[in-house]
């Protein structure tokens, strides 16, 4: 038998706002064996009474010793996401245990070309692939298509406007898009993926993060346009906005 | 010994004794897939239960629609944390396709349109515990929630019931399906928490 995944404790080190709405955590937790852009943890908050809760949530950065980064959105009815964005203050701890998924992950010795599609908070294991892949060093390019509400909703902001050669990244607006945008606000369309991504010939691996109905629309694009479902790979999480 | 979030008080719940560790409640019902929704047309669809000894026991979606139906009701679990308690189906008691299997295979591969795969013990299959669905909660299946056919297997966390299954491959020895092989527990009982590989 393999050895259980241990819950660890982690202590919050820094708070960075990241929009309106979200905010990045970073954790020291002392043990932590790494991982792969990608994967996930569980976090697991315990009441002083006992009470527990536990929710899944995407690495936003590549392996960085004892060090794990989450971003947080609040959905206002969660129970762990409120605390998260509101209520956790640095030197306060949770329990973490993971890494856990091998299937949804880029590793950097891949040669492939890469493309990723983000809906909303789904740009945060794909921030991460995007930095794992500047902290390889790797030259496979990436292009990354990014759908969110509006502007006031973008996440890492800044270090996406930095050029880094080899990535690519388009922003669709479906609220509203700012002054100078190359589009009218509107849900993700095949022309979208067709301009910002890659022909289906180059073989690239994509990658798709978001919530379900996001994830469905484009999962089913990027087949119509001709890549192979297998090299199709997706994240869908909630809430689910209907069945 | 846990550690305490100070300042968290979670919300408290009803039903938790029908509530695994470490699941929450949801009214809605979350998609998870890896990849692409497969397609699946009627008129292309068959399920195939194929035993150990090479024998193959075939179903087109007009005779698997002509066998005996089922509304099993039950609270599924997903390793993800969610729960959805009486949910309602209809579809075909495993036992009805098993009826006139002959096998002495002690485990099963569940395989699907898309590729996906999932092993678990064939007695996990029996006697009143699995079904192959068509229908949820009065309605034809979604294909993002498996249709047109998918297996619903609620003892176990939901990615045993595998979406548009295609056929069942019984084995003498275990075989480890796709999420078992990246990561999580081979067989998956909510109730042990047996979420990850080591659990």
């Amino acid at each position: 038998m393999p050895p259980r995944l241990a819950w660890r404790a982690a202590e919050l080190v820094e708070i960075a706002g990241e929009s309106a709405t979200a905010r990045t955590l970073c954790f020291r937790v002392p043990g932590w064996p790494g991982h792969l852009p990608g994967q996930h943890v569980d976090v697991r908050l315990t009441a002083d009474d006992g009470y527990t809760a536990q929710r899944s949530y995407s690495l936003a950065g590549p392996a960085d010793g004892d060090l794990v980064e989450l971003t947080v959105e609040n959905f206002p009815d969660g129970e762990v996401s409120p605390y998260l964005t509101e209520v956790i203050e640095v030197g306060d701890q949770v329990e973490v245990r993971g890494p856990v998924g091998g299937w949804f992950v880029w590793r950097p010795e891949s040669k492939a070309p890469v493309l990723l599609v983000a809906g909303g908070s789904g740009i945060v294991p794909l921030m991460a692939m995007i930095r794992a892949r500047r902290q390889a060093g790797s030259r496979v390019p990436f292009r990354l298509i990014y759908s969110l509400r509006d502007q006031d909703r973008r996440f890492y902001a800044e270090e996406l406007r930095r050029p880094d050669p080899g990535l690519d990244v388009t922003y669709l607006y479906t609220r509203s898009a700012p002054a100078g945008a190359s589009r009218p606000p509107g849900r993700l369309l095949l022309d979208d993926l067709a301009e910002g991504g890659w022909p289906a010939n180059f073989e690239p691996d994509c990658y798709v993060c978001g919530p379900t109905g996001f994830v469905e629309a484009a999962a089913d694009l990027l087949v119509a346009l001709g890549h192979a479902p297998e090299r199709i790979r997706t994240e869908r999480f909630g809430p689910t906005g209907g069945s | 010994m846990s550690i305490i979030s100070r300042g968290f008080h979670g919300r408290r719940r009803p039903d938790s004794d029908r509530l695994p560790p470490g699941q929450y409640l949801v009214d809605d019902f979350p998609v998870l897939s890896a990849g692409p929704t497969p397609q699946v047309p009627l008129d292309r669809w068959e399920f195939a239960i194929d035993t150990e000894a090479e024998q193959t026991h075939r179903w087109s979606w007009e005779e698997f629609q002509a066998l005996p139906m089922e509304t099993p009701t039950a609270d599924i679990h997903c390793v993800t944390k969610w729960s959805k308690l009486d949910t309602t189906w209809e579809g075909v008691s495993l036992d009805v396709l098993f009826e006139d299997v002959e096998t002495a295979a002690e485990y099963a591969l569940i395989h699907s349109y898309g590729g996906y795969t999932t092993n678990l013990p064939l007695e996990d299959l029996l006697d009143g515990k699995a079904w192959l669905v068509h229908r949820f909660d009065g309605e034809d299946l979604e294909p993002r929630h498996g249709g047109p056919a998918r297996l619903i297997v609620p003892h176990l966390y939901f990615w045993k019931s595998a979406k548009w299954v295609r056929g069942i491959r019984l084995l003498n020895e275990d075989w480890p399906g796709f999420w078992e092989t990246a990561g999580y527990h081979n067989y998956g009982d909510p109730w042990r928490e047996q979420r990850y590989e080591g659990d």
